[in-house]
Parts: structure tokens; sequence; C-alpha cells
């Protein structure tokens, strides 16, 4: 049977977390509780965590920290955040944001996983919590590769490298309901830009592998060049490098595939103007 | 397996049950306390039809652990009217035939008070977006958002 | 905005409408917006126990051995049910009607035949309760080879998804393999047709999605009753489809609802009283079976595909003059109701339009999908889209707007329809007309001044062609399936009505009664529409004198005897079911 335990600091979760395989961190529930309504999850201990810590939010340096338990409405809440406000926006209708923590959104299987999307994008570090140790941070491209792989400890924060310039991150959402749906694709893209030109780019993908993904291919295209027209067609050409994705109730792997490229030049297109 | 007690304030009064550990706030309600308004449609987080006001803000009671609501204030459509008399959502609903079976009305009705609650004055996007999280499989969202916008004293064109 | 046309067909209608046009509040609406409206799953009781089910992981598969030892001693659980539990294991929802064979058990017995089909129920005190011992359940399945494609099913050597119909296509009056239309003669006019315009159409299966999953919850109540809370678009429908397979007296059961979160046709089928009072009649307690929402979109029946070759022959100027549809409406593993979508199918071919030769073959396929039910206009919507988008195919072959195309060929009043029935009350020149005038579409001086009223009936066009008639899918005569003509019936003959025989043959003895012999008598002659009253003008009833096809077709082997469809009493014809009982 299924038993909830609160807990009222991070360490006591971190400890029955690592000493209960049948243990699983709740947050704001949208992704554990789905599976308890469906009958998937019916053993083991659900563990909630009541500590403040965990919503926290530090905005001020040039990295931000933000608690796991923050939700994408107390993103939407803050202005300094406002980079972070259209991926935010893109989860779920009001309720759902109400509830969903950006730390669960790292957890969130294929098609679902926007905001992380959004923070693959940035850079961001995941601080991963084992045992009673101190938190350490792993860089989210990490994080995610091992949770493919199932490995993980318990998120307690996120740190976000500001961006210099806001205007250099897009992020784009692809749904088939309007005004909200659940991702056929997402999009999104730092392109910092020096002198005209492209430095440092970071392309991510949302809901083209089993986790959110570098465009790898589509940054190499993009590095060191002026967003023109030669280069939106090398990107568009490199768009599906690496990709893996899933036919679902949502869309095909092929659609996926087809329509891609299409939205990553809109969004470059938007981008150079 | 022990129960796990829990209290907290239903539409202004005080309640206390117990509860099985992973137990949903929707079950609570329903089963537990007997407030019927709130829906199972999903169990996921897509249709809405559970929507209840946690401290005031949007929640869906599917994927809410009861025992997560300990000392909080939970409000579902059964406490919208005040006594005999219709709250004036409720009231436009009636008007602009803004219901047809049914079944998504109160989880919509308190999807629209949350956004009332916070900006009286919306536009038609913000009606959208306020009730984006809610599935309505028979009226077309048109009769909804007439009622929501009419209930809020608003045209719809003076912000938009 | 709702717009009252009230020039059009002034003369037809009195003027006194009283509420329509005018808005009315609805009853139900103050129970709504104060969320006091009680659906089936909004009653309290107490010691409700919670029933779920064990589906197959099977598209197709042979069911080996089921063992609940250990689901059964599992925290909480009451009981488990498997098929031998269940009173009659094998229905047919139209059997109420007495309409097709018993083919569908409520809990798979020997083979499972969809994915998500139910093959174990458990009862348990909680639902995470039931959940849990759901797990525990150990069915053992020998996968067998599905068939998804509803031509392919229809192939010899294709494996055989319902055993019932081993032929992989719902019997018609146990004689033939499809529906059949017949009017006129199709080939003559596919021949000397200046254009024959053909194309394939294929509209996928649509699952309701009512925001309320079906759902029932059943409990024992006084005078040894059991009250049902039940999600049912057809109250009476379910309660008689319970009582048939729990074996119970159907005045023992005692349905409440009507009050439906969403239906659209899904929740005709019965999917979850007869297991939820089987609980409740088993445990003694209230017992609620809701499908979950994975459940309602995978397990919850959709409307049925439909694959449709519509063929044309058209002359130059644009007028149709054969019509030919093949149809294989997608039964899934069992009929339910797509039987009857068959008939309504055939019953709307060739669409709106005056069509001197039509034939149409309909077949109801099964295939190891989940099975189709009633949505909205299901077995009319599909054949609409391929008749309608052809419409436009032939327009385009024969160079003319398709707006006009349509005028030039709809109904008139007056018009022999290809089921040998006068058209009345036709608007759909008006119709095309006032769309055209709304979205800015030219018309010609022609087309506008065309009406429904004039010029219908006139001719041949209110006469019954002489018609080519055919044995073709006769069952258990696989020479005929692809078989040419076997008669051509005199213009102006038409099939005898059977509510003029008082008993079918061989009826009274208790037999199965031969169903329908096809006979045939010379139509009534119409005249063109305006010569009569032209709304409410009552049928003319047939003559007496009946004609005897001159050689009548060879008999079918003898149908074996099936309790079913025993007849008493007196038969009454039905145009939708063939004979049904008073």
């Amino acid at each position: 049977m299924l038993d909830v335990r609160t807990c009222a600091s991070l360490a006591e979760a971190a400890g029955i977390l690592s000493g209960d395989r049948q243990a699983l961190l709740v947050g704001g529930g949208t992704l554990v509780m789905r599976d308890v309504n469906e009958g998937r999850l019916t053993d083991g201990t659900l563990v909630r965590v009541t500590d403040p810590a965990l919503t926290q939010m530090s905005l001020s340096g040039a990295r931000l920290e933000l608690g796991a338990g923050v939700t994408m409405a107390m993103v939407l809440a803050r202005p300094e955040l406002a980079f972070l406000h259209g991926a935010a926006r893109a989860i779920g209708g009001p309720a759902v944001r109400n509830m969903a923590t950006i730390g669960g959104n790292l957890f969130a299987p294929m098609p679902y996983g926007d905001f992380t999307t959004a923070l693959l994008a940035l850079d961001a570090l995941v601080v991963v919590q084992s045992g009673y140790g101190a938190g350490r941070p792993v860089p989210l491209e990490e994080f995610l590769a091992a949770r493919e792989r199932g490995s993980q400890g318990m998120v307690t924060a996120l740190q976000v490298p500001r961006p210099q310039n806001p205007q250099h991150f897009h992020f784009r959402k692809i749904s088939r309901v309007k005004p909200k749906g659940i991702a056929v694709l997402s999009i999104a893209a730092h392109l910092p830009l020096a002198g005209g030109r492209v430095a440092q780019a970071r392309i991510a993908y949302g809901a083209m592998a089993p986790t959110p993904m570098r465009a790898k291919g589509v940054e190499r295209a993009l590095e060191g060049r002026a967003l023109d027209a030669a280069t939106l067609a090398a990107a568009r050409q490199a768009a599906l490098e690496g990709t893996r994705p899933e036919t679902d109730a949502i869309a095909s792997a092929w659609y996926r595939r087809e329509v891609l490229p299409v939205h990553l030049a809109r969004l470059l297109a938007g981008a150079a103007r | 397996m022990a129960k796990h007690p829990v209290q907290f304030r239903l539409n202004g009064s005080d309640r206390a049950t117990f509860v099985d550990g992973a137990e949903n706030l929707l079950n609570t309600l329903r089963r537990g306390l007997g407030d019927f308004a709130p829906k199972y449609g999903c169990g996921q987080g897509t249709c809405g039809v559970c929507t209840v006001l946690v401290d005031g803000e949007p929640h869906l009671s599917c994927l809410t652990l009861a025992v997560a609501c300990e000392g909080r204030h939970v409000e579902t459509a059964s406490g919208m009217a005040d006594g005999p008399d219709f709250h004036p959502l409720q009231a436009a609903f009636m008007d602009h035939f803004a219901a047809q079976c049914g079944f998504c009305t109160p989880g919509m009705l308190t999807a629209a008070r949350a956004l009332l609650a916070k900006n009286p004055n919306p536009t038609r996007d913000e009606v959208v977006e306020a009730i984006s999280g809610n599935i309505c499989r028979c009226t077309g969202y048109e009769p909804i958002i007439a009622a929501i916008l009419a209930a809020a004293g608003s045209s719809g064109a003076r912000r938009a | 905005m709702l717009e009252m046309r009230k020039d059009l067909f002034a003369d037809e209608r009195d003027d006194n409408l009283n509420e329509v046009g005018k808005g009315s509040q609805r009853q139900d609406m103050p129970g709504h917006v104060t969320a006091r409206t009680r659906f089936f799953d909004d009653h309290a009781f107490d010691g409700l126990l919670h029933l779920k089910v064990v589906r197959s992981p099977h598209a197709h598969a042979r069911i080996r051995s089921i063992d609940i030892a250990a689901a059964a001693r599992a925290p909480g659980v009451k009981r488990v049910l498997r098929g031998a539990d269940v009173p009659v294991n094998k229905n047919t929802l139209l059997s109420l009607i007495n309409f097709g064979k018993d083919d569908e058990p409520t809990l798979a017995v020997s083979k499972v035949c969809y994915k998500g089909e139910p093959v174990v129920a458990i009862i348990a005190d909680t639902e995470a309760q039931a959940h849990a011992a759901r797990k525990l359940v150990r069915v053992e399945y020998e996968p067998l080879k599905p068939v998804f494609d509803v031509e392919e099913a229809l192939k010899p050597g294709a494996p055989v998804v319902n055993e019932t119909y081993p032929g992989n296509y719902f019997e018609y009056h146990e004689r033939f393999d499809h529906q059949k239309l017949r009017f006129g003669d199709v080939d003559a006019a596919f021949a000397r047709a200046d254009q024959v315009v053909e194309a394939r159409y294929q509209m996928s299966p649509i699952e309701h999605a009512p925001t309320e999953t079906n759902g029932t919850i059943a409990a024992p109540e006084h005078n040894d009753r059991y009250v049902v809370h039940s999600c049912a678009q057809g109250l009476f429908f379910s309660l008689g489809t319970t009582a048939k397979i729990l074996n119970l007296e159907s005045n023992r059961l005692h349905f409440i609802g009507g009050t439906v979160g969403g239906g659209f046709g899904g929740k005709v089928d019965s999917l979850t009283e007869p297991l939820a009072v089987l609980g409740a009649m088993l445990t003694g307690r209230p017992v609620r079976y809701v499908l979950d929402r994975e459940e309602e979109m995978l397990t919850g029946s959709p409307r049925g595909a439909e694959r449709i070759y519509v063929k044309d022959g058209v002359m130059r100027d644009g007028r149709i003059v054969a019509r030919h549809i093949r149809s294989y409406f997608d039964a899934g593993a069992y009929t339910r109701l797509s039987s009857y979508a068959a008939i309504k199918c055939t019953a709307h071919i060739p669409g709106p339009y005056s069509i001197p030769n039509v034939s149409s073959d309909v077949y109801v396929a099964y295939t190891n999908r989940c099975p189709s039910t009633a949505m909205r206009g299901f077995g009319v919507t599909a054949v609409d889209f391929a008749i309608e988008v052809h419409m436009d195919r032939v327009a385009e072959a024969v160079n003319m707007d398709p707006m006009e195309l349509r005028i030039l060929n709809a109904y008139r009043d007056g018009d022999m329809k290809a089921h040998r029935r006068v058209a009345k009350n036709t608007a759909l020149i008006e119709c095309v007309q006032v769309a055209a005038e709304k979205a800015g579409w030219p018309l010609s001086d022609t087309a506008r001044r065309q009406t429904s009223v004039a010029s219908g009936g006139a001719g041949e066009r209110g006469q019954i062609p002489a018609t080519v008639i055919d044995q073709r899918g006769q069952i258990g005569r696989p020479d005929t399936r692809t078989g040419g003509p076997t008669q051509t019936l005199p213009a102006g003959t038409t099939r005898i009505a059977l509510s003029k025989e008082p008993v079918m043959e061989g009826a009274r003895d208790g037999r199965a009664a031969p169903t329908q012999v096809p006979r045939y008598e010379p139509a009534p002659r119409h005249e063109p529409a305006r010569a009569q009253p032209p709304a409410y003008a009552p049928q003319p009833a047939p003559p007496a004198p009946s004609y005897q096809p001159a050689s009548p077709p060879p008999a079918p082997p003898a149908p074996a005897p099936s309790p079913a469809h025993t007849q008493h009493g007196a038969v009454r014809f039905s145009s939708v079911f063939g004979t049904r009982r008073r």
C-alpha cells in the first residue's frame, strides 16, 4: 500500500529517499498523483517536504537560485524572471501552474517538460542532494542523461545563469490545441549576439527525444554567424540531428520530424529581426 | 494501514476527517465530506472538472494530496452562492446558457471565480487563459466566455 | 445568430410558433450552476466498494489460464469475478429487439479480441486496493495473429476475430454478408455516362471523450431490488441489457439516471452497469465501477472507422446518372451497434440527390480493434463526408461550379428516392442558395431560380426504374460473392412492406422464422408532388396484388435454430431493424 510522509526538512527527506528504494518525492503532484490515480503506483511511500528552503528564490546575482519547489505561478509572479515567463505560462492552465514545480518538471516524461527545455538552453545547473550530504550542482544536460538511465538523487534547487540580454532568449511551444495544449514539440534558444554574430548559441528541444535535448548540430551551424538566410538554411539542415521523437496521442514521430525544422526556422527568423 | 487526520476549512466551515495516506483531495471532498461539486474527469490534470480553490488559488483536487491541505482553506462551487442568492457568475452562466450537460460547470465556475477575484475587469484573452485548463465538450466555450465577461461587467473590448 | 427564413416554404407552415426562435431557461440550469445536479457518481453510500477491471494487453490472443488466487487474498479484496461468474456471459446490444446474434462476453473467457477487453473484475474496499490487487492477477495468453484492416478482414484466410461471425462480417437477415441497395441499372448507366468518377474515402475512429467517464454505482435496495445510478444515455436500454446479462427480472432493477456528463453516443453500450450490479448482488454491498480516463479513451467504444468507395457516372452537363457505393464499416471486435450503422448508411445513399441508378453494398467488418458504437449520426456522417467530397470531385471533372452541381442534382419534392419512397419536404436547393448568398458565392440565374417544390417527380424522376438485382454475397454461397445480376425487376416494382403481413411464416410454431424472403409488387404510381398536398401527405397504401419474382432466388441453407430469433405473436415491420416483436 502507498503511504505518505511529511518531512519538515530537506535533510530528513533526503535521508528517507536514499534509504528507501520505494520512496518517491512528491512535489506539486502533477506527475506522481497521476500514476497513483491510474493505479500504476500502488506501493511505497510518498515523501512530502514542507521545508521553506524548497521554495526559496535568490534572484540578485548573475546566477539565479530557485528552490526545486518553486511553482510555475511563483515564477510568473516575479518580474526578475520575465525571460522565463513564456516557458512557465506554457505549462498547463492556471491550476496546474499553481501546483507544478520547476523541480518536478525535470522529471516530466516526453512530451511534457517544456520548462526544462527552456532551462536547458540557459545552461542551468541542478542541485542534487544524496543522503545527508550537501547539494552538488550538476549540469542539466548531464542530469537528464542520468535521468534516462534511472539514477538520481533529490533535486533541491536549480541554478540559472541570467541571460545578459533577455531579448536573446527565445521559447516556442507548438501545440495543436489553442490556447493550451500538450506539446507537439517545444524549442528554446539562447542566441547571444556579439557584433551581429551568434556567440555561444544554445538550442534545446522538448518532445524530440525521451528527455529534453540540446540541438548541437544547429548550435554549430549558428556559431559565429549572422542570422542571415544562409545560416537559417544551414540550421534547418541540421535541425533533426540527434533527435529521437516518439509517437504518442499528440503527434507521430514522423509529424514531429516534419514540423521541427519549420518551427525552428520561424524561431530563428524571429530572432534575426 | 493507519489513517491520517486532516483538518481544513471547507467553504468557510471547519471540517476534519481521516484519509488514507496517498488519498487525493478530490476523494476526500466527495467520499469523505460529501461535497460532490468537484468531479472526476481524468485524474491526470487535463480536464479541470475537479478544480477547487486552495487559499484562494485554483488547484486540481485530483492531483492534490489531502494531507497537504492541512490548515488551509478549500473552496468549491458548492460554496459560491450567498445563501439563496446566486453568485454573479452563477447568474451569468444561467443567462448565457453557459452549461449544457453541467459536468464541467463547477470547475469552470471555480476557475472563473479565481480570475475575477484577482482581476475584476479581464479582457477576453485573459478569460480564455483563465479557463484554458478546463475542458467543456458541449458548449464550444463561447457562451462560457460571454458569461464570465458579463459577470465581470466587462465587454472585454475595453482593455483588449 | 439565429435567422428565421420564413420567406421559404411559407405556404407549408402555420406561422404560430410559441417557443421556436425564443429563449427559454432550461430546467436543469439552476442545478448545474449550484453544483447540486447529481451525476451517477454523486451519491454517497456507506460501505461503498470499488470495482476495477483487468484488461487484455493483446489485440488478439487465446486465454490459456487465469489465476486469481493472489488477487483474491490481497488486502481489502472482497470478490474477484471471472467470465464464469456472469450469468449470461454473451450478449449483443440489439438482441433486445431481436437483431443480431449474441457475440460479446462481459468478461472474456477463451480469447480476447481487442486490446483492453475486460477479463477479470476485482472488487475491493478502496480504489487503491483494487488497483494493487489488479497487478496480482495472472493471465496466460497465447497471442494470435490480429487483423486491423476492414478489407483484409474480409479476405479468405483472414484471422477470425469474432467466432460468432467466422467470416468477419455481420450477417444480415441470416442471408447476406452486406446491406444491399439496388435501384435501376448502374452498370448500364456507367456504360453510357460521359465520365466515370471514382474515389476512395477513409474516416478514422473518433472517441467521444465525454468529461464524465462511463460509470455506475449499484446497491442492494429494499424489496429485493438493486438501485443503479447509471451514466447511460439510454437508461431503459441499459436496464434491459443488464437484466439479460444478469438473468434478472427487469423489475428488480431500479435505474436512476438521465443526468449524463457528456455522452455524444458513447454511453449507450452499458459498459459498466452489468458488472456493477453483479458486484452488488455477489457482495451485498454498494459497488462503484467507473472507467478511468485512460480506459475511457482506449476502451470506451469510439465512432467506427469507415472506408468508402464512391463511383459516379456523370453526363457532360453535370447530371449524375449512376452512383455505386461500396463501404466497409469497422465494427471492431464485436457488433454493438455497427449493424445498425450500416443500415443507416444504406438508408442515406445516394445522399440528397436525385440519381436514377443507384446501388450500394455496405459491409460491417470485424477487426481486432475496440468495438465501435453510436456517435452523432453514425453511419451517415462518414458516407456524407465521402459523398460531398465526391460531389466536389465530380464538379471538377465536368468543370462545373460545385454549388451549381448540387442544385442541379438535388432532390425535389415528388422525386422517387432509391429506397422507393417519394421525396417530400426537400430543401437542399434552398439551403445551397442561402449558403451561397451568405458566403458571397456567385450563382447563375438558372441556379438561383431553382426551387425544391417545382419540377420534382416529373417523368422518370417520379418512377421506380427497372431494377437489376443479384444474390451477391449470400452467406454459405461463396460462388455468389462476385456473382452478376440474377434478374431484372420491371419498372415500378417494389418490395412488399411486411407490415401487411400479420404473422411471419413459421413464426407461430416457435421455430426460427425464415427471414424476410423478398417479395415484390408493382409500386403505386406517384403523381408529381404539386398535384398532391405537399406536406404531411399520408403514404399511399400499397395495393393488394403482389408480384412474385419469376424465378425465386435459391433458398439459403437452413439457419441453425436460435432461441433469440424465436418470434412470438404478431410481427411488425421496421425499416430499420427488419422484423421485430411487439
